[in-house]
């Protein structure tokens, strides 16, 4: 089962032809991915892979059936990647994208709303189910088949403690990374809600960072839905308290988003809170 | 985050349509003087800084004739606000007003759209309230889609007793503030105060934009407002360099592992040893970005051992191997250099660095035993 991901997806990379695109259409093909062609404006007609490029997404839908896509189109082009995913009708859009104005993402945001796709980021690493299917960036051999449920909002720390867990030999049933920006598509709440109701998995690692208040939505989240064990893991706890945004940021964000305050909305919520990757792997074993 | 100073960010509103104060920059006690005696009324001095919590009341100075003026201004050109030297200050015609508001649009991260904030509180306006303070705030919620519309305003100039004469100029204002709002990329702005002069008229005294760094390469005029502050820079490689007070430089790519790092060295540091500076290289660095990194750590004099921790996904690992290479091949560092590669082609990037034999540098398999490792290399440097 595991989450996000299904036997049945047929992922198309649109920014295929770049230089990401086309390194990590690789990397995804070899570790399993149904990958079923690609898209760049202008390139239609080469293949990359072995896998055929289109000019448009809903051209690549015709000929390729595809559900899925994952983006790696550079951050002035990127929104309308994801529109165009969007309106050709696509499932699950994986934006692994850095840098889209804010402003940009908010009007995404709103129209997504409307429609029936998910979003997953953007600028995040993907998602990866060991058993095969990798969207996005997260290295795969550093993953291992288990009953972990991964979900993170940073990128290089994500791989360091999927990697020290399954050094451990504690295998994980899907890595989600959910995206370090300030709006994105899909939440952590979202996601513990998938993982409650995954057969597949058993405990629950989130990986959570200084600023706004995701992990303080998902303690209350945990607190009132969960019943499986929840572990994590808030990197920051040094850094210097972030700039806060005129008085408006005060009252929306209602906190400094330290990591203080989060460790303790987690605590109250019965998650366990990992100092280190290795105690870390102690929680969860 | 760019944020604009005040005169900054009053130029930019009043291009939307806000009225404001513009009055003009000085740089010397005798410019002040000179446009005072131009304004011929009491003007009131603003000190010039960029502090993240600006104390309103702080760097503010009244005076009633030129004179008076300059010699304020030169007090103020004398001393620190908020730790920062003020270099330049903006004199502005002083204005008698009858009531302050708070005017802002940011947005919501966890409804993903912006949001019109308002309030009447004192302590709102004049204060430097902590972030939990029980305040009285009216917020209206915009889709994006649909932008800012006039019942908005209607509700917030309502819910704000403002007298009913003033909502027509109160409504063009603030479709102003959020056009200038979504056209200069803001992830903040912000008008406090606003105020209703003793004509009754509605200006906005100072005001602040924080503009979003991703928008710049479609904000040309705004990005020349950069300018580079001491702690900390974003060069056009895309490296990002904070200093620090401790002694290990510390080189990572993404964020969550560079705090993560020195979360680490601090928890085993036993707060004797700290890092020293971070320098996240950013994803798919190059060993020309990895090289001139690690030359702006090795400047760092505080700096008695180097822990570079790279995980590899957009990142590759042979790059960074080359650029260590690279630099250490043009002088030794004296200081010990630990490295730790892991991900996307890391057994390159060790062979690399293996082949290389560089005098006083280690590699380490995990990131916990990498920490260990340089803080006892800054032990035995001592």
């Amino acid at each position: 089962m595991a989450i996000l991901t299904h036997p049945h997806m047929r992922v198309l990379v649109q920014g295929m032809t770049g230089h990401e695109g086309s390194f990590h259409t690789r990397q995804m093909i070899d570790f399993g991915t149904n990958i079923v062609g690609g898209v760049t404006p202008g390139k239609g007609g080469e293949w990359i892979s072995g896998k055929p490029v289109f000019d448009s997404v809903i051209a690549a839908i015709e000929a390729t059936e595809a559900n899925t896509s994952v983006i790696f189109v550079p951050p002035e082009h990127a929104s309308d990647a994801i529109y165009e995913a969007i309106d050709a009708g696509i499932d699950l859009i994986v934006c692994i994208t850095e840098g889209i104005p804010v402003q940009d993402t908010m009007r995404l945001y709103d129209y997504l709303k409307q429609s029936n796709s998910r979003l997953l980021g953007p600028n995040c690493p993907g998602i990866l189910t060991p058993s095969g299917i990798s969207i996005g960036i997260i290295p795969g051999y550093i993953t291992k088949k288990g009953t972990i449920g991964v979900a993170s909002r940073s990128s290089t720390l994500t791989y360091e403690m999927i990697y020290h867990l399954s050094e451990n030999g504690l295998g994980q049933s899907t890595c989600v990374g959910i995206g370090g920006d300030p709006i994105i598509g899909t939440s952590f709440v979202d996601v513990l809600e998938m993982f409650e109701n995954d057969p597949d998995t058993e405990k629950i690692l989130l990986i959570g960072e200084i600023g706004g208040r995701a992990e303080i939505d998902a303690a209350s989240y945990i607190k009132a839905h969960m019943t499986k064990p929840v572990a994590a893991f808030i990197a920051g706890k040094s850094a210097p308290i972030s700039e806060r945004m005129g008085y408006a940021g005060a009252i929306i964000e209602q906190g400094h988003g330290t990591a203080e305050e989060k460790i303790m909305a987690l605590a109250q919520a019965g998650v366990r809170i990992a100092n280190n990757p290795d105690h870390l792997v102690e929680l969860l074993r | 985050m760019l944020r604009l100073q005040d005169f900054q960010s009053k130029h930019q509103l009043q291009k939307c349509g806000i009225p404001t104060v513009l009055g003009r920059l000085a740089f010397t006690p005798d410019e002040v003087l000179e446009i005072a005696s131009d304004l011929n009324q009491p003007v009131v001095i603003k000190a010039q800084v960029l502090s993240v919590d600006r104390n309103r009341s702080q760097g503010v100075e009244y005076a009633a004739t030129p004179e008076e003026a300059k010699e304020k201004a030169s007090n103020l050109f004398s001393q620190k606000v908020q730790g920062l030297d003020v270099k330049q200050v903006l004199v502005e015609p002083k204005i008698y007003l009858k009531r302050k508001v708070y005017l802002g649009i940011t947005y919501d991260r966890a409804l993903g759209r912006p949001v019109l904030v308002a309030s009447n509180d004192r302590a709102t306006v004049d204060e430097n309230i902590p972030r939990n303070a029980p305040v009285d705030v009216i917020r209206q919620y915009i889709k994006p889609i649909l932008g800012l519309r006039s019942y908005q305003i209607t509700n917030i100039a309502s819910m704000l007793e403002l007298p009913r004469h003033l909502w027509e100029p109160f409504r063009n204002l603030t479709h102003g503030l959020y056009t200038c709002y979504t056209e200069s990329d803001a992830l903040l702005a912000e008008l406090n105060p606003l105020v209703v002069t003793h004509k009754d008229e509605l200006i906005a005294l100072d005001a602040t934009l924080v503009i979003d760094d991703n928008a710049l390469y479609r904000q040309p005029e705004l990005a020349l407002m950069q300018e580079p502050t001491d702690h900390k820079f974003a060069n056009e490689e895309g490296l990002n360099y904070v200093k620090l007070d401790g002694q290990i430089g510390c080189m990572v790519n993404g964020t969550g592992l560079a705090m993560t790092t020195m979360d680490m060295i601090i928890q085993h540091g036993n707060g004797s040893i700290r890092p020293a500076n971070y320098l996240d290289i950013g994803d798919g660095a190059t060993a020309d970005r990895v090289a001139e990194g690690l030359q702006l750590i090795l400047k760092d004099a505080d700096v008695k051992s180097i822990l570079i921790n790279i995980f590899g996904g957009l990142t590759r690992c042979d790059e960074v191997a080359n650029g260590i290479i690279k630099v250490c091949s043009e002088k030794v560092p004296t200081q010990p250099i630990v490295v730790r590669l892991q991900g996307t082609n890391a057994p390159q990037g060790l062979d690399i660095l293996r082949n290389a034999t560089i005098p006083n540098l280690f590699t380490a398999r995990h990131l916990p035993e990498a920490v260990l490792v340089a803080i006892q290399k800054v032990m035995v440097n001592e």
